[in-house]
């Protein structure tokens, strides 16, 4: 018995070892941990990517210069990619602490809807006209859904806010670039934002559906919920409906490969092929997980994300609650069947020893 | 023409015609087992429950998976992890078991060496049991194309891309495999073919394989003693059942073997049901998409040490020795030169080897998954040439071993 014992704590040992291995050790070489910092936006991710970017070329420069023969022209073209990185850097630092500065100011919903009326139902409105690929969104849910910081940030400077800048370089500009020029003073930033807030529902009443489908739902797809950029699919009786929403459907997501340069994903199992603390800390700030990605950062607050991730449950993996309750009577079963073979055992073995 | 007489009730009737008696007493309660023996010795009961799991979950799959490029990923996922009432229990018990299946594979393989049970007239067992681990390898890799995910579609370009032969270019052969240039429809269902059909009815004639090899040379002890079955058998069935050194498959064995199963499945279900990422890549949720590589292709980590031998080399070289360790292992019995029967820790020499082997095909099965970076480069490189000169050692370290 105490042979036994030990033969098998040398096989557990062994397995866990190889366990441990390929799967933590491995995948944590793989996907360096990235924390979520509970979806507060104050700019520290977007300014760590830059100083990341400053290191590189920091590092490259010194590289080119260990060299026998230095590349001049190479030199010369990392100069000025450190001259680029440092403006940036120094664009976002003073980005995010004009944010913050507004962010202490109170806020007037009164006010706010004058604002709200001149400067943003031009293009947020009922026509849902597409600009540049991308339908203005409706914002009854907005001011519920998403964070102030990264409220005030994105009427700012949309492109800075959503920490897509580097997409917006040289000649293309954001599609809600015109925003700087309707709604100007901070005071009125703040207040449109009240506004914005003072007419979204209440936090319980926005549902995970409500919560994804204004959040992500106008670029990804989730078939396995029937869920389309352009709205859920309705069951259709004429094959002929059917083929003219999905027309519609694919033009849409024409007009969205356009803008982002790839068709953005169907979510449909990204909770299996991701995770819940993967998609949380891409929502937070895509580009600390995807460097370059043209996805813009979503600005959900806490509450926000979390209904995101149970409509992502939802999706993709809806009997994980079946899953644990099965699971538990097996366990349970099983208690039985090792006691039960244990004492046959023992009674077979009896007259053995 | 055997003489028929009035049977006497079901039970006669049935033994004049097919002797189940006989055949009970063959296969069951006269067929005998050494009683020195170790929970190790129940490896084989535990796969064949599990190659049943995988049989079984596998038949309630193939009710709904349907093999076309454009509905297998949505039928696995949506169809059968959704729709049909448990189908998420048999695809989990069908993924798991196929990952778990090679744990014990790998478990009955070590103890078959450090035991020495592949020598003086059980070489038969270990060929056929490699053989079983040859086929269960590629019964895996088919299976693993089904799910028609990220990893299924680029661990199927890799893995036909090997045919190649390297610097020979046998690009023909590469896409006479695949039936196409990449993978694709015809791909999908000749692997699918493989896997229900092919595959399974070779796993199950060399299952029958491999135990009838062990009738002759009988199954091996924890000493690797020379056991008299006649003279043993025939203590027992007079009644000194604790003085016999052997002891009826069944009940005596098989009561073990179900103690031993009964613990291996509740941790095969605690996997199932809370620890299951290991045997269900996260990227293979991904549907294959041929214009998008993954960041970080590696097969399953069963094959992740044959793969690090590939890996470190050159191409063509890499080829070479990843073909010689995958036949390598069928040789074992001919390599080791020494006539002792015993366990590794009494054959002074060989012990260190057995050890070391287990340690480097650990190594190896780490560095296989690493990305091929700086110093897991390095470490895979070291580990796959001590791989070779484990077994290169292996017959001049068994000749000199001292008769026990």
């Amino acid at each position: 018995m105490k042979k036994e014992l030990f033969i098998l704590s040398v096989v557990v040992a062994f397995s866990l070892l190889t366990y441990w291995l390929v799967e933590p050790f491995a995948h944590g070489q793989m996907h360096p941990h990235v924390d979520v910092k509970g979806f507060v936006y104050n700019g520290a991710s977007d300014i760590k990517e830059v100083d990341n970017k400053i290191a590189k070329i920091r590092k490259d420069i010194e590289a080119e210069k260990a060299q026998e023969k230095p590349d001049a022209k190479k030199l010369g073209m990392l100069d000025d990619d450190m001259k680029a990185a440092e403006t940036r850097r120094e664009a976002k630092k003073v980005f995010w602490n004009d944010v913050e500065r507004i962010a202490a100011l109170e806020g007037d919903a009164a006010a706010g809807e004058a604002s709200y009326n001149a400067g943003c139902t031009g293009c947020h409105n009922d026509a849902a006209l597409p600009m540049e690929g991308v339908i203005p969104p409706d914002l009854k849910t907005s001011g519920a859904l998403y964070e102030r910081h990264y409220l005030i940030g994105l009427i700012k400077d949309p492109a800075m806010a959503s920490n897509v800048d580097h997409k917006f370089s040289i000649v293309r500009h954001h599609q809600m670039e015109s925003v700087k020029y309707m709604v100007t003073t901070d005071e009125d930033i703040v207040n449109t934002i009240a506004y914005l807030q003072s007419i979204a529902p209440k936090q319980e009443e926005i549902t995970p559906d409500i919560a994804f489908e204004d959040a992500c739902g106008r670029c990804h797809d989730v078939r396995y919920k029937n869920w389309t950029i352009i709205g859920t699919k309705p069951t259709f009786k004429d094959r002929r409906d059917e083929m003219a929403f999905d027309i519609k459907h694919l033009d849409a997501q024409e007009g969205i490969t356009g803008y982002m340069g790839k068709l953005p994903p169907d979510l449909s199992m990204y909770i299996r092929s991701r995770g819940a603390h993967y998609i949380e800390a891409f929502m937070e700030d895509p580009q600390q997980l995807l460097l370059g990605t043209s996805m813009p950062r979503v600005g959900v607050n806490a509450e926000s994300a979390e209904k995101v991730i149970a409509y992502l449950e939802e999706a993709g993996d809806p009997k994980a609650a079946e899953r644990n309750r099965v699971g538990m009577y097996v366990m349970i079963y099983m208690v039985f069947f090792i006691i039960v073979a244990f004492l046959w055992k023992k009674q077979i073995w009896r007259d053995l020893h | 023409m055997a003489k028929f007489t009035k049977a006497t009730g079901l039970k006669d009737w049935l033994n004049q015609r097919l002797a189940i008696e006989k055949v009970e007493k063959v296969m069951a309660s006269e067929y005998w087992i050494p009683k020195n023996i170790n929970f190790l010795w129940a490896m084989g009961m535990v796969l064949a429950i599990t190659f049943g799991l995988l049989l079984i979950s596998g038949i309630f799959l193939l009710m709904y998976y349907q093999p076309n490029v454009e509905t297998a990923f949505d039928s696995v996922n949506y169809t059968i992890m959704q729709e049909v009432g448990f189908g998420w229990l048999w695809r989990h018990v069908h993924a798991v078991a196929a990952s778990v299946v090679f744990l014990i594979i790998y478990i009955h393989m070590l103890t078959g060496i450090y035991y020495g049970s592949y020598k003086k007239g059980r070489e038969m067992i270990w060929i056929s049991g490699m053989l079983l681990f040859v086929t269960f390898s590629a019964e895996a890799f088919s299976g693993y194309m089904l799910p028609w995910g990220q990893m299924s579609y680029w661990a199927g370009m890799v893995i036909t891309n090997l045919f190649s032969a390297g610097s020979l270019e046998l690009n023909g052969v590469v896409e006479w495999i695949r039936g196409d240039y990449v993978p694709g429809q015809a791909f999908l269902n000749r692997f699918f073919m493989l896997h229900v059909l092919l595959l399974p009815l070779a796993i199950i004639a060399l299952i029958g394989i491999h135990f009838a090899a062990l009738r002759i040379p009988h199954v091996n002890n924890q000493d690797g003693e020379e056991i008299d079955f006649e003279v043993e058998s025939k203590k027992y069935l007079d009644g000194d059942k604790a003085g016999s050194k052997v002891i009826r498959f069944a009940n005596d064995f098989m009561s073990k073997d179900m103690f031993v199963v009964s613990v291996f499945l509740m941790f095969f279900f605690y996997l199932t049901f809370w620890n299951y990422g290991f045997a269900m890549d996260p990227v293979n949720f991904d549907p294959a998409d041929g214009l998008v590589t993954p960041a970080h292709i590696y097969p399953e980590w069963y094959f992740l040490w044959s793969y690090e031998i590939l890996r470190p080399f050159s191409k063509d070289l890499g080829l070479i020795a990843f073909a010689i360790a995958q036949v390598i292992f069928f040789l074992l019995p001919f390599l080791d030169r020494s006539d002792n029967v015993a366990p590794a820790n009494r054959r002074g020499a060989f012990a260190i080897w057995f050890w070391l082997m287990v340690v480097d095909l650990i190594v190896l099965t780490a560095m296989g998954k690493l990305p091929p970076e700086g110093a897991f480069n390095t470490i895979g490189l070291v580990a796959a040439l001590v791989f070779f000169a484990l077994w290169i050692a292996l017959p001049f370290i068994t000749k000199s071993e001292k008769k026990l």
